[in-house]
């Protein structure tokens, strides 16, 4: 095995370029356990750890620029107001130790279907900026999952940062596991309001082969609140409205059968979720469009 | 390969490093510091703890090319380590800290073996000792370096935070409860002290 330590980015992508094997290591959280207990003998380690820029995020006008080893405790601390559903998501990813070294490039990188971050990035829209000698592209999160821990960079790829659009209304993150802290994921959901389009994003993870959008549901909800006026009545959702999208994210989901739940089980989970996660999402848009709505007409 | 790096505030030099090895490896087989602990070599369970640049993390995920020029507090030098911050609100000189000989010989003991008393122990150490928060002895390493992090970070910690802070690091003894005791007696002397 060899030990690459590119001081640089342009150091890491043509080190990446010479050896399209080498694997990177940024926080190590799913490297290192696998070679741990054996599971991976890369031919090359690419450290990526010296490369500074890759711990750093930028806020701009309609998205935030989160470097790829941004440690998710960063995430929880700085960016709560932006990432709102990721940072979310950041508090539940294992432990403080652990969310002191990994940072959502890993998981990219990894794409599990049971990654933390995944159902916030599919909720909120966001692209991930990949880059190799050959130049720069920006993959749209919806095309990136390709498979069971595959993903859509190519051999001499690697992942330099993640664009997240901003919020624009609430955003939740729910995830079913034994207890608080060092869970795989059973099942998780991620719901995102964007009143500015009148749309609602949704996130599958640990459901399905890749991290998933229930866009059936999503399809199905856009048009019953646009129906009822509901973005501008402010009323709560209709019972009938929440369960039918309830179900319909259920459907979207592939589960298989394993040591951590049964797939009825998490057919049934993602409901639940994306029933409590509406209502959640849905009382606090309220909340602030009475607040705004107040404001505006004392103004 | 070769890796330097400053172990409990001395520069230290391993040799030998295969290149797929893990710091925690590092500490215990190459430098003889057998404090931080290996049990699940995949971050699940804190025994491995340690400060790297300050922040606590699992050792057995650290990379050892990773830590090249980098600083690592083991729970061996959390003794200096606790007085230095206490005296002088950390390493001002960089001649402080622990040697490698002295963190070899590390022990808990002092004239008393059951009370620890006039040993050189952190404050965090001592109430563990004191709550009786020690059974089998193997998390405590691991458990001592979260809650210090905790305890410089967060002088007056809630249940929750404590809970939250120590979330990463198993008991299998289940001694749960005399370890937040410990934790919240190390807090309330550090706030008497101030």
């Amino acid at each position: 095995m060899d030990f690459l330590r590119p001081a640089s980015w342009e150091e890491a992508l043509a080190a990446k370029a010479e050896h399209p094997t080498a694997v990177p290591i940024a926080g190590g959280t799913d490297v290192m356990v696998e070679i741990n207990f054996d599971h991976r003998r890369p031919e090359y380690l690419l450290d990526l750890n010296r490369v500074g820029d890759l711990e750093e995020w930028e806020v701009g006008e309609e998205s935030v620029r989160l470097g790829a080893s941004v440690p998710y405790t960063k995430i929880m601390e700085n960016l709560r107001g932006e990432l709102p559903g990721l940072a979310l998501a950041s508090h539940t990813v294992a432990s403080p130790q652990i969310r002191n070294r990994g940072g959502v490039g890993g998981n990219l990188g990894t794409a599990s279907p049971a990654g933390d971050a995944h159902p916030a990035l599919l909720a909120a829209g966001a692209e991930v900026e990949a880059e190799s000698v050959r130049g720069s592209r920006l993959i749209p999160i919806d095309e990136f999952y390709t498979g069971v821990k595959r993903n859509a960079l190519a051999a001499d790829e690697l992942i330099r940062a993640v664009h997240i659009k901003k919020a624009d209304g609430p955003q939740q993150y729910s995830k079913v596991g034994t207890r608080n802290a060092m869970v795989i994921a059973v099942c998780a959901f991620g719901l995102a309001l964007h009143p500015e389009t009148r749309t609602v994003r949704t996130g599958i993870g640990s459901a399905a082969p890749t991290p998933v959008r229930a866009k059936a549901a999503e399809e199905f909800l856009n048009a019953a609140l646009e129906e009822g006026g509901f973005w501008d009545n402010g009323k709560i959702v209709t019972p009938s409205v929440a369960k039918q999208f309830a179900d319909l994210c259920a459907a979207a989901c592939n589960p298989i059968d394993d040591v951590r739940g049964t797939a009825s089980y998490r057919r049934h989970a993602v409901g639940v979720m994306a029933r409590r996660t509406l209502t959640w999402t849905w009382e606090s848009y309220r909340g602030t469009a009475r607040a705004a709505f107040e404001k505006g007409g004392a103004a | 390969m070769r890796v330097n790096f400053t172990v409990n505030g001395r520069p230290q030099e391993a040799d030998d490093v295969w290149e797929g090895e893990s710091l925690l490896y590092v500490l215990r087989e190459r430098l003889g510091l057998p404090g931080s602990k290996n049990a699940c070599e995949q971050g699940e369970c804190g025994s491995c703890t340690v400060r790297l640049d300050g922040v606590p993390v699992c050792s057995c995920l650290v990379a050892a090319g990773q830590v090249e020029g980098r600083e690592v507090v083991t729970v061996e030098g959390l003794a200096d380590f606790a007085k230095q911050r206490a005296e002088h609100g950390g390493c001002a000189s960089g001649a402080c800290g622990t040697s490698l000989q002295d963190a070899q010989q590390w022990a808990a003991r002092g004239t008393d073996s059951q009370t620890g008393e006039g040993g050189e122990l952190s404050p965090v150490q001592q109430a563990f000792i004191d709550a009786g928060a020690v059974q089998c002895g193997f998390c405590t390493p691991g458990l001592l370096v979260a809650a210090d992090e905790m305890l410089e970070r967060n002088p007056n910690p809630t249940d929750a935070d404590i809970r939250e802070a120590l979330s990463g690091n198993l008991c299998r003894c289940t001694g749960y409860e005399t370890i937040m005791d410990a934790v919240r007696l190390a807090a309330a002397r550090q706030g008497e002290a101030v």
